[in-house]
């Protein structure tokens, strides 16, 4: 009755979010007092068996090529079957894009209890209870799963990956891969940029910046951080900058490192997707600005004179870091 | 074409949170409530869409709910779709809700469900890929775009860092997201439409739930905002680094 965890790759790499979930499936496997195992699907550029330092003791890869691109169902077919092999318990998703198309009918298919968006360590004292946030981060519930299966799809960025020294067998399943129905005709990468969701740190604008054409002192502070950037809704209901940076509880809920919000005053919607960020740091020349209150730390001033400012200290303290 | 849009309601995106019998309950009191935006906004919307280009266009909408819920029907019929049922029960077991809308969706025989990608109070986004399971179509997550020719949809989806493009084939599931549809509010003659449009209400058909809430929590408060003087941004990155440990 082991743990099965589930990796999230694209283009042959292995995404950040499932070395979190390989950390959080070792320790359910660690507390229950069982195996971690894992599941790859489709063909792999990486040395599958180093995964063995994230605390698994075996890797499932099923390199089929019609596993490369993701159709749901056929993917949950696939997932279903090498749980029952595998003879696993407790499955773990990342509550990321492909968790959230894929988790949700595993469970179904296994007739199994599913936590969705959990973020922390299941509590096994009395039963097999989980914490996930709710109202968009604004509250936690403490769910009780009672199938004898259970899986979790768990928050990026609400467990921290721990690396060891372990390798991995690495073994096939011998499982029938339906042909599948979806046809994906076209990946459209935004250039270079850092994926929001999965970046440590975000770099926010709001309506403060007065216009689209004074992004530039977002951009810089972004790049000299290695960070990704964001905006707020007005800014995308704008068109200033693209719909795929507005976060908010109707936007994209990120949980980074570190947010730094600028020109935004913190709306109850806007913190709706930005409250599960370890540090948030607020920039704003209205010191009445609501993000303030839930913000770590805060600079009372106009955008335009402190950000280039602090891009220069970045730099600075990157070259001597 | 027959649609079938899945609506839930859910509490106002300006309401407070906080929670009652001992923190197992939310508490209700005073709260707005309103459709869930990705179900009105992103979905029933792009339906609406959908039968402007296609009057043989069938819309139903569906919602697992108490009596509470027919206020917030009525408004989401205002904006359009020919009639909605209402399945009589109150189960946060996405397991649970799922299967009566699956059971009402094989019933109706739709060749489109559309679901929003979560609702903004328990967050589950999981309906949509339930569903699909249960009726055994494929399913597509978290659309940006959708557009039909005849049986083949076209769907853009959000993935890390960018938008994958799909082809697939009705009859599909599909959970919406911002950017779908442009959102409308009803006009009065949709509002006066909506009052003579069947809102039928069913019972619901027996399932075990696979999961309870046991209780609820709120965030710890943060312990206070620590300013740091602009002339002095040097400070702000030595905090971040020496205090914070994200830089």
């Amino acid at each position: 009755m082991s743990v099965l965890i589930f990796i999230d790759q694209a283009d042959g790499h292995i995404k950040k979010s499932s070395f979190e979930t390989l950390t959080y499936g070792a320790d359910v496997a660690k507390q229950l007092g069982t195996t971690a195992e894992a599941l790859l699907l489709g063909t792999s550029t990486e040395d599958i068996a180093t995964l063995g330092k994230y605390g698994i003791s075996k890797v499932y890869h099923i390199a089929n090529d019609s596993l490369n691109n993701l159709d749901a169902q056929v993917y949950t077919q696939v997932i279903a079957d090498a749980v029952t092999q595998a003879n696993a318990s407790v499955v773990i998703f990342s509550h990321n894009q492909t968790g959230k198309a894929v988790a949700a009918r595993v469970a179904t298919k296994l007739k199994a209890g599913l936590v969705a968006g959990a973020c922390a360590l299941p509590d096994t004292s009395n039963g097999f209870v989980v914490k996930k946030t709710v109202f968009s981060g604004k509250a936690f519930a403490n769910v009780s799963i009672s199938s004898a299966v259970k899986v979790i799809s768990v928050n990026p960025n609400s467990h921290t990956t721990i690396i060891g020294d372990g390798v991995a067998e690495v073994a096939s399943l011998n499982i029938t891969v339906p042909t599948p129905k979806v046809k994906v005709i076209a990946v459209n990468k935004t250039s270079g940029d850092i994926p929001l969701t999965e970046a440590d740190i975000v770099v926010s604008g709001g309506r403060g910046l007065k216009g689209p054409e004074n992004w530039g002192i977002i951009i810089d502070l972004a790049k000299a951080l290695g960070a990704a950037t964001a905006c707020s809704r007005p800014v995308s209901d704008s068109d200033w900058r693209p719909h795929h940076e507005h976060v908010g509880q109707t936007g994209i809920q990120v949980a980074p490192n570190l947010y730094i919000a600028v020109g935004i005053s913190g709306a109850i919607q806007h913190l709706a997707g930005v409250n599960r960020s370890k540090i948030i740091v607020v920039i704003n020349k209205d010191p009445e600005a609501p993000f303030f209150k839930a913000a770590d730390y805060g600079i009372v001033g106009d955008a335009f004179e402190v950000l280039p400012k602090l891009t220069e200290e970045i730099k600075k303290f990157k070259a001597g870091a | 074409m027959k649609i079938l849009v899945c609506v839930s309601k859910t509490p106002d995106t300006t309401a407070k949170v906080a929670f009652k019998d001992s923190n197992t309950k939310y508490d209700d009191a005073g709260v707005q409530w309103i459709i869930n935006p990705y179900d009105e906004w992103y979905s029933l919307v792009r339906a609406i869409e959908l039968k402007e280009k296609d009057a043989a266009t069938v819309i139903h909408l569906v919602t697992v709910g108490t009596a509470d819920a027919d206020t917030v029907i009525r408004k989401a019929l205002a904006l359009g779709g020919d009639e909605a049922i209402r399945i009589n029960a109150d189960s946060h077991d996405s397991f649970y809700i799922a299967s009566q809308i699956a059971y009402i969706a094989k019933e109706g025989g739709y060749d489109l469900i559309f679901t929003g990608k979560e609702t903004i109070d328990y967050n589950g986004s999981s309906i949509g890929g339930m569903v699909a399971e249960l009726l055994d179509m494929p399913y597509a997550s978290l659309v940006l775009k959708f557009d039909l020719n005849g049986n083949t949809a076209t769907t853009t989806r959000e993935i890390e860092g960018g938008e994958e493009v799909s082809e697939v084939n009705l009859p599909l599931v599909v959970s919406s997201q911002q950017g779908m549809a442009e959102p409308r509010i009803p006009n009065m003659r949709g509002i006066m439409a909506a009052r003579s449009k069947p809102l039928k209400v069913v019972e619901p058909i027996a399932v075990d739930a696979l999961t309870s809430i046991v209780s609820f929590e709120l965030p710890q408060a943060k312990a206070g905002v620590k300013l740091v003087d602009a002339d002095n941004v040097a400070e702000l990155v030595r905090l971040l680094h020496e205090e914070a440990k994200v830089i």
